[in-house]
């Protein structure tokens, strides 16, 4: 890539807040039902009928706002967007257009270099997803409409666009989805589109203020997917102006076979959408009461975690951040510091053992064991009766059997030999069979010490304790230093 | 015993004293509607059977000893505007785009009609999605003057008013937008009541302005508009712009007269008042005085603003709800290659040229480059006419003005003249742009025998005092003589 120039990036997200019924009726929000039996005369957008706010999404929206540092309005309002499509049933998509529900906010992205990058929010605000068309079904080439997904509340969330690279952008989004699934807002599911990212993007001369001409690429389904698409996009735009070539304003798609983006539709001409206030709803108030129940029970977000695992548990960063990628996982994280001490131990086992194995679900994880039974494992290797080598193994037994560590230890006889005595004439035999080695140590090839210790394990089946087999053979072979 | 001359109250009290009974009410209009009908045209569908059954199951539920208690619209048979959503009748707004559709749900005003014991007998004529003052623009046939059968009726629920006029029904349901009910209340000589925006529920009401569209009443006596608002106004949650604000019940008493402050603004009585229609307000005014009312001439400043303002605003509100008639889930759809095609040629068949001619005006004045020329300045302009009600109702306790500048104009006389017919509605554009209540009564006949309507106009949530001042001046008139059928 041409080092003069420089992309800007600024990202949309549509996050799909889980409520259990729609924005403005009281039909079922629960994904995967048969078309078109969530519906009802409002999201079918019948003559007569009339929205009317569903509070929890409001609830929603406040969690999510607070989580990402936005001004939370207490008086925001809600416009209709008009265009037609087959997917949206009354003609308009009701959503907030000059006022918004939280505004001014910021995501800390953090950077390869272990620091973090603040990337401003411009706004988040709520509106009514569409429904679903699927094309050429059939012979006769018909297309259909579902509209279980219409009415469903999302928040938009709209980042400044001030994002300067391909990974930053997939950071800013695994982090905003953190924060939402940490808020309790959106299960960060892109697949089934709940989580949906549109990316903007330009390339400018370095140093330069002014944007350049802006590609739109929508609908990209995988946090790999958008760094992909963004590079391609952001080389592909250098090359043409490094060739002497213009841009235009596209939307575009990511194609990951072709490994390409495709121009979906041309964007000359902006849509006039011809916004004006909804006169069937009200302006959306906040009234002090509302605000502290939607709050009451939010607990610190990713970031916030992350910073204490580090800083007051000694946690490192890597570890940190793969346990504040989901908030269960974190919970877990905490529970087990709770019952069983040593952070930085319990930080490890989760993040590079425990981790794979773990059922992530939405809002929603099933771990492989439970938090007490992996505190009872660490009990285990606490009090010296378990390696670290065999507690692997010991896991994955647990993991498989459901059963606890000590009765896993006792019915394969995986106990640690703490019995001095049978160590010290384990040690005794090692060095009488490896004289020349012996020799060669106390000569000075202090490096042999592993050998010793090797042929102590294998001897003792694996159950000792390498640390004091270090000790004991290091005691006969050179008592000096000892 | 003629029980189609009967007002609501007198009828439910000879059911309470068992004189008569639901059937014989119901074969009563059945009757009359059969003879009259043809010449008026009021109905776009009539539902003669079901009426039938309804009235046989109220006659056993009044079996029950103190059942009539609990049902103030008791026996009331209701001639229904076809922009209300019935689940048991068609529901077409006036409208090709709507012909056969079938609505899944009753409007929250249908409800509770029924709720209170009132008779649905059909669905009423319309100018098409209520955009019109003549009931000519309905995609059916017009609707006749019962007075006149050459004349209109008004508009848009011209059929309500003629069904109320004609004795077909005591009590009809219509729709205020700018003056939809009053209007026509006024041309054919019965009472039009549009209650504050959102004293009544608008869920299942067909939307045109949603902003301005009001559930109205229409009846031959204030003591019936007030019965029929009573069972209907009050908070509902499926519609958040209905207000909370608790309605007063109970009998209505007609208010003093002595000392009533009666505010009347000289801009609604320009030159483009006919003189019989001045007259007439005048004479009443002069009722009014002798009973002891100060009468207070004064001015509202914007009055002028409230046509271009409405042109504008309501145009732009219909444009948005009008769009969700596209041919995909209900409704009319017009064959065509692709889907661009059939939007354009569903709309096209589906709508007539007064609804295609307001939602270009509404699209234009929503426009990116002209809404803030247009729509914004409109609603700057509606702000300083709810402020001229503010002002005036700190001089007075109720504003008089004529309902409708001129008399039932001939069918056909303004069709072609779109301007003409935004001036039917410039008395009863105001008190729509400011949500206030304002009230239709017939006050006399001009020379041709046709009736002049006289408009009352109260303060915000002042429906009670409203009704109790319309029915003292009602009783200063006599009673129109029906018209001859
Ligand atoms: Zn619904």
């Amino acid at each position: 890539m041409s080092n003069a120039y420089e992309p800007v990036i600024g990202l949309e997200v549509h996050a799909q807040l889980r409520t259990s019924t729609k924005i403005f009726c009281r039909c079922s929000t629960r994904f995967g039902g048969a078309p078109n039996t969530q519906i009802c005369p409002v999201c079918l957008g019948l003559p007569g009928a009339l929205p009317r706010m569903n509070e929890e999404a409001l609830v929603m929206a406040i969690r999510a706002g607070v989580s990402l540092h936005c001004t939370v309005n207490r008086r925001s309002r809600f416009s209709r967007k008009h265009y037609f499509y087959p997917d949206l049933p009354k003609g308009y998509q009701i959503t907030q257009y000059q006022e918004p529900v939280c505004s001014d906010g910021h995501l800390d992205v953090p950077g390869a270099d272990g620091g973090a990058r603040r990337v401003r929010i411009v706004r988040a605000h709520l509106e009514e997803d569409a429904g679903k068309n699927t094309h050429g079904g059939g012979a006769t080439g018909t297309s259909e409409v579902d509209l279980n997904r219409a009415g469903v509340p999302l928040l938009e969330i709209v980042s400044a666009p001030e994002i300067t690279s391909a990974a930053e952008a997939a950071e800013y989004l695994r982090q905003l989805r953190a924060v939402l699934l940490f808020a309790g807002v959106n299960d960060g599911n892109l697949e089934d589109g709940s989580f949906r990212c549109d990316a903007n993007v330009s390339v400018r001369k370095r140093g330069s203020q002014t944007l350049g001409t802006r590609v739109e690429i929508k609908n990209v389904n995988s946090f790999r997917f958008v760094q992909r698409a963004l590079e391609w996009e952001i080389a592909q735009q250098i090359a043409t102006l490094m060739a002497g070539g213009t841009l235009k304003q596209v939307t575009k798609t990511w194609d990951d076979v072709a490994a390409r983006c495709h121009v979906l539709r041309s964007k000359e001409g902006s849509d006039d959408y011809r916004y004006f206030d909804d006169p069937d709803l009200g302006p959306l108030c906040i009234e002090a009461p509302l605000f502290e129940r939607a709050t009451a029970s939010l607990k610190p977000g990713p970031a916030a975690r992350r910073q204490r695992y580090v800083d007051a548990l000694g946690v490192t960063a890597a570890d940190a951040r793969v346990l504040t990628e989901h908030p269960l996982l974190a919970d877990y994280f905490e529970a087990l510091v709770a019952r069983s001490g040593d952070a930085k131990r319990a930080a490890n086992w989760l993040a590079n053992i425990v981790k794979p194995d773990v059922k992530f679900e939405g809002l929603g994880a099933r771990f492989p064991v439970e938090v007490e039974a992996l505190a009872g494992l660490f009990a285990r290797l606490d009090d010296g009766s378990l390696s670290q080598k065999l507690a692997k193994d010991v896991y994955a037994l647990m993991r498989e059997t459901q059963r606890s560590a000590d009765a896993i230890l006792v019915e394969k006889g995986w106990r640690v030999v703490t019995d001095v005595a049978a160590l010290e004439a384990a040690c005794d035999a090692v060095i009488a069979a490896h004289p020349r080695q012996a020799a060669e140590f106390r000569a000075g090839k202090k490096g042999l010490i592993g050998f010793f210790v090797g042929q102590v394990m294998k001897a003792t089946g694996g159950q000792a304790d390498p640390k004091a087999v270090d000790g004991l053979l290091r005691a006969r072979l050179d008592p000096a230093s000892a | 015993m003629n029980l189609t001359a009967l007002p609501v109250s007198t009828l439910r009290e000879g059911l309470r004293q068992r004189r008569w009974c639901v059937r014989e009410i119901v074969d009563a209009q059945l009757a009359e509607i059969a003879r009259v009908e043809p010449s008026v045209k009021a109905f776009l569908h009539l539902a003669e059977a079901s009426l039938r059954d309804a009235a046989g199951a109220l006659d056993a539920r009044l079996e029950r000893p103190h059942a009539i208690d609990a049902l103030p619209l008791a026996g009331a048979v209701v001639a229904v505007k076809d922009a209300f959503c019935t689940r048991a009748m068609p529901t077409t707004c006036g409208s090709k785009m709507l012909e056969g559709y079938r609505a899944p749900y009753d409007a929250t005003a249908v409800e509770r009609l029924e709720a209170a014991g009132a008779l649905l007998v059909g669905k009423t004529n319309m100018d098409e999605f209520a955009m019109g003052s003549s009931t000519e623009h309905s995609a059916y046939f017009a609707t006749r003057n019962p007075y006149d059968l050459t004349r209109t009726p008004g508009g848009s629920s011209g059929g309500s008013a003629a069904a109320v006029a004609a004795r077909m029904a005591p009590v009809a349901l219509g729709s205020d937008t700018g003056g939809s009910v009053r209007q026509p209340a006024a041309l054919t000589g019965v009472v039009g009541f549009k209650p504050g925006y959102g004293r009544i529920s608008r869920y299942g009401l067909v939307a045109f302005a949603s902003s301005l569209d009001v559930v109205a009443p229409f009846a031959r006596t204030v003591d019936d508009v007030h019965s029929v608002y009573i069972a209907l106004a009050g908070r509902d949650g499926r519609d958040p712009t209905a207000v909370e604000a608790p309605v007063e019940g109970g009998a209505l008493v007609a208010a003093p007269l002595r000392g009533l402050r009666v505010g009347v603004p000289r801009e609604y009585l320009g030159p483009g008042v006919e003189a019989a229609v001045g007259d007439a307000v005048a004479a009443s005014l002069a009722l009014m005085r002798a009973a002891g009312a100060e009468v207070i001439d004064l001015s509202m400043p914007h009055t002028a603003l409230a046509g271009p303002c409405y042109y504008v605003l309501a145009p732009a509100e219909a444009s948005s709800n009008l769009a969700r008639f596209d041919g995909v889930r209900y409704g009319l759809r017009a064959p065509a290659r692709e889907l661009l095609g059939m939007y354009g040629a569903t709309r096209d068949a589906g709508f007539g040229d007064e609804v295609k001619r307001r939602i270009l005006i509404g699209t234009f004045v929503l426009s990116a480059g002209y809404v803030d020329a247009y729509y914004a300045q409109a609603q700057r302009a509606r702000a300083l006419i709810a402020d001229d009600f503010v002002r005036a109702f700190a001089r007075c306790d109720v504003l008089v003005t004529p309902t409708s500048p001129t008399t039932a104009f001939a069918l056909g006389a303004r069709h072609h003249d779109p301007v003409a017919m935004y001036q039917a509605d410039l008395c009863t554009l105001p008190a729509s742009l400011a949500g206030v209540p304002a009230i239709s009564l017939p006050v006399g006949l001009d020379g041709a025998g046709l009736p002049v309507g006289l408009q009352l106009i109260g303060p915000r949530l002042g429906e009670r005092r409203l009704l109790e001042i319309a029915a003292a001046v009602e009783s200063l008139h006599r009673q129109l003589p029906p018209p001859t059928l």
